[in-house]
């Protein structure tokens, strides 16, 4: 096993009734890389998330985190392994604040037990006010002090993306997943935040898997790139690579590469 | 030690209403006031479940009734004996019975939270409504066995119940559904509830293991269902199936829907109003019943969120609301 | 071997009776998600109903199969317009609310009916006359069957082709199926969701009218508290089939209605009503969304 490799899928497919939705998947992330995951719509991406985070058990093959064998596990007991990801589909605790979002992210890291809490002993008013502490640090990391109290769903589309990472990040992961971060942002917008989560990547030392659906913004900060067409890894490497590469340009043929896409979607 | 103080003040308030109200009030005013407690015990507890967790659970009056005939049986067989002994050694009556209630009543809340647990498991597979149908199976399947089980009275109920239950025990027990919903409200543990009721599965994929926290949910809950069942056999002195129908179950979620889910403060209120309610309402005679189901609907037409939605009244709220009109 | 045929006779008809029932609570809750608590109580209006017309009628002195049909007609015209009723003033306000408050709602509703039925027929239990004599056919074997147990099973089997056809072959019923699908999107292909709501509630309310006559005719005793138990455990069918799925209510409500005998005959009849309840939960451990229901993951 090579201790550089963080995550492996080895031959993974994913088959929903008729449908692959990924075949024969092999994927290795080194540690501290930011690999980008692109692909047209449909395309199986992510799919790939939903299996690593144990949303569903793959059908055939195996997801390696650290050289264990992490598929089919529930997903709660993933990201306590050091496994968390954003969704694309924003989906924020709405009835609560952005603090209480990022802090029920921690939650995995409290001290205090339930009948701390119950007795409201010291040891819960420490434990609550270091797991708040961390948690107005990533508000502040990822710019949303002023909103710590704001309710979730009253942010402005652009924050609740930038929440949705915060909250990923509050489980002190050694693997986050991006979900299309940048979808539905104006390319002013995408191009900060990409920024902010290469800033984030260093910062906190993680490996992110970035899935895009837009190529040109991943270009500028990922090294590598793996390319998913119906299912199937068709290309991977380099930007440079990836961007001469005859089946990635097919796949992409007919596709408005640019198009921002609409809030939902 | 601030804590300590306060549960001393507590208990002295509850100690001397307990002693002044049966003076104060009339016997009637004084049943419908216990009522109400053990109405806001049951209205807050299922408020864990269906409010902060967002299950829906139909089969409160079950654990209920499990806490009712658990600490009955109890205290019938065993607490009764006690009582005898220690008044015979010396002790004073409301000593003696205080304990041996206290014990009673932790026996059939202990056993109302095992079977919480046991209905709370099947929440790992099944979902939403489907989880709902489970708890009112699970509620008509504990009222058809009392029914066909000789030694806890069956059909024709349970007799001879000891009264030991006054306002100092239901009223304590209020202060104890109320401090600990709170107090899970704003711990990690409360939040993890809240995660699961506004989106399960990003709850799950941030770490929140969801099957444990809802049984969780449904421990506590039905340890609270349990303590008012086990209140309401020691201060009505008799059991009878009939009182934990699945209309039962059903008027506690209307408290708590009519409150506003997840709001504390809410379920309280709705549960105080629909125990006094009814009781207002007894000159209406037959007419009673079909003013209470319009007001029901009338409520939830015009305010669909519950009295409160999920906000709570407290000194906190209403601070805020004034600083929030200064500025 | 011949008592269990029999049960299993007896058991069918019992059923088919909670199928009936339990069919109105499929529709409605595949087209609004809401469980429709008061539903149980139609079907006990619909046996009023059908006391009084059978009064009006005379049925009982002069009885007559074409008074009978008189008689089950009316109480299903007279619910039918009960569940439109019901829907516009009591859940159409609601139904954009919380689906707890939908829910509350219908517990208002089913309280009112109840409390309303106590009211206006008084709570002491009516007889309903005998307006098809009652005659025992052998079947050989030594199974009998009533002719108002072959009346049952006729008249349901009838009323669920009938469902059948208008759920699959008319506009409305196509309509119907679109809006269960997706309500938003059926809105935007112009079909009006509020009319099919109604409908659905109408046409949900009929068949427990005539549920409510047709168990009348076999158990002349009605209350105005009888519907709260059949309701509830056609709904419990309802949920053993697959909540939403039509012929998933049919079956789940013919598994009810045969357990349920066979509990009565073998085991007890005091445990009769908790076997309901203890098929469903070991049923939904197996199959956590009903017999016939599939289990839709939600899309991440």
């Amino acid at each position: 096993m090579n201790p550089d490799v963080l995550l492996e899928v080895d031959r993974v497919t994913m088959q929903f009734g008729g449908l692959k939705a990924v075949a024969d998947l092999q994927l290795e992330i080194g540690r501290g890389e930011l690999v980008g995951l692109i692909g047209p719509n449909g395309a199986g991406k992510t799919t790939v998330f939903n299996f690593v985070t144990g949303v569903y058990a793959p059908t055939v093959g195996r997801v390696l985190f650290e050289g264990r064998a992490i598929q089919g596990l529930r997903p709660h007991a993933i990201a306590k392994r050091g496994v968390t990801r954003t969704f694309q589909n924003i989906r924020l605790f709405a009835s609560r604040c952005c603090r209480d979002n990022v802090l029920i992210a921690a939650h995995h890291h409290a001290t205090a037990g339930l009948s701390d809490a119950l007795l409201r002993n010291r040891r819960f008013a420490e434990d609550e006010r270091g797991m708040r502490d961390r948690a107005d640090e990533l508000l502040g990391v990822m710019g949303l002090t002023e909103w710590a109290d704001t309710r979730a769903t009253e942010l402005p589309y652009g924050q609740q993306r930038r929440l949705e990472i915060a909250r990923a990040l509050a489980g002190r992961p050694r693997l986050l997943l991006l979900d299309e971060p940048a979808a539905g942002l104006n390319p002013q917008e995408s191009e900060q935040l990409m920024r902010l989560i290469e800033d984030v990547r260093r910062r906190f030392e993680l490996t992110i898997l970035l899935i895009e659906h837009d190529m040109k913004v991943v270009m500028g900060i990922c090294r590598r790139i793996a390319v998913l067409d119906y299912g199937i890894k068709i290309a991977e490497g380099t930007p440079d690579q990836i961007r001469s590469d005859p089946r990635v340009i097919e796949a992409y043929l007919g596709e408005e590469v640019t198009v921002p896409r609409a809030k939902g979607s | 030690m601030k804590q300590l103080a306060g549960l001393a003040l507590i208990l002295g308030v509850l100690g001397i209403l307990n002693f002044v109200l049966p003076q104060a009030l009339n016997p009637y005013f004084m049943r419908v006031l216990m009522l109400c407690g053990i109405s806001v015990v049951l209205a807050v507890s299922l408020n864990l479940i269906n409010g902060f967790t967002g299950q829906f659970s139909i089969g409160h009056a079950g654990f209920m009734a499990v806490g009712a005939y658990g600490s009955a049986m109890f205290s019938l067989h065993v607490g009764a004996g006690w009582v005898r002994t220690l008044e015979s050694a010396g002790a004073p009556e409301a000593a003696a019975q205080g304990l041996a209630l206290l014990v009673a009543l932790m026996v059939g809340s202990v056993l109302a939270a095992i079977a919480g647990y046991l209905v709370g498991l099947p929440s790992l597979r099944l979902r939403g409504d489907y989880l709902a149908i489970v708890t009112l199976g699970f509620g008509e399947i504990i009222r058809v066995i009392i029914t066909n089980v000789d030694a806890v009275g069956a059909a024709r109920g349970l007799p001879g119940i000891p009264g030991w239950a006054n306002f100092f025990w239901v009223g304590l027990a209020v202060v104890a559904v109320v401090v600990v919903s709170r107090r899970l409200a704003n711990s990690t543990h409360g939040r993890a509830l809240f995660a699961i009721r506004d989106d399960e599965i990003a709850a799950e994929a941030l770490g929140v293991d969801t099957t444990r926290y809802k049984v969780l949910a449904f421990v506590i809950s039905s340890f609270f269902a349990g303590l008012a069942g086990g209140l309401f056999a020691h201060y009505n002195a008799y059991l009878h199936p009939n009182s934990f129908t699945f209309l039962k179950s059903i008027e506690v979620i209307a408290m708590v829907v009519l409150g506003g889910l997840g709001s504390i403060s809410g379920s309280i209120l709705a549960a105080i109003l629909l125990t006094v309610l009814p009781e207002a309402l007894r000159s209406a005679q037959e007419l009673r019943m079909v003013i209470y189901s319009l007001m029901l609907i009338v409520l939830m037409i015009t305010r669909p969120g519950g009295l409160l939605g999920n906000r709570e009244i407290s000194l906190d709220f209403l601070r805020r609301r004034r600083s929030a009109g200064r500025a | 071997m011949s008592e269990f045929l029999q049960q299993l006779v007896n058991g069918v008809t019992w059923g088919s009776v909670y199928a009936l029932i339990a069919l109105g609570y499929t529709m409605v809750y595949g087209i609004l998600r809401l469980i429709n608590f008061a539903h149980g109580d139609v079907y006990m209006l619909g046996a009023f109903f059908g006391f009084f017309a059978a009064r009006f009628l005379n049925a009982a002195r002069d009885p007559s199969p074409f008074k009978a049909l008189l008689v089950l007609l009316s109480a299903m015209v007279a619910c039918g317009i009960i569940g439109i009723v019901m829907e516009r003033a009591a859940y159409k306000p609601v139904r954009r609310s919380s689906r707890l408050a939908a829910l509350i709602t219908a517990i208002g509703v089913s309280l009112l009916l109840e409390n309303g039925g106590i009211l206006l027929f008084g709570p002491d239990p009516k007889f309903f006359p005998q307006i098809i004599p009652a005659r025992n056919i052998a079947l050989g074997m030594g199974v009998t069957i009533s002719n108002q147990q072959i009346l049952i099973l006729s008249v349901s089997l009838v009323l669920m082709f009938a469902l059948r056809f208008i759920v699959l072959h008319t506009r409305t019923g196509k309509a119907m199926q679109a809006v269960s699908y997706n309500p938003m999107a059926a809105a935007l292909m112009g079909i009006s969701v509020d009319r099919i709501v109604t409908f659905t509630f109408m046409l949900g309310s009929m068949l427990a009218a005539a549920a409510g006559v047709l168990v009348a005719l076999q158990n002349p005793k009605i209350e105005p508290l009888m519907g709260i138990m059949p309701g509830l455990k056609a709904f419990v069918a309802a949920v053993l089939g697959g909540i939403g799925n039509i012929p998933g209510a049919v079956l789940g409500g013919l598994v009810m209605g045969i357990a349920e005998v066979l509990v009565v005959g073998y085991v007890s009849p005091t445990y009769r009503d908790a076997i309901a309840f203890v098929l469903l939960i070991v049923i939904l451990l197996v199959r956590p969304a009903g017999i016939l229901g599939r289990n839709v993951a939600e899309k991440v």
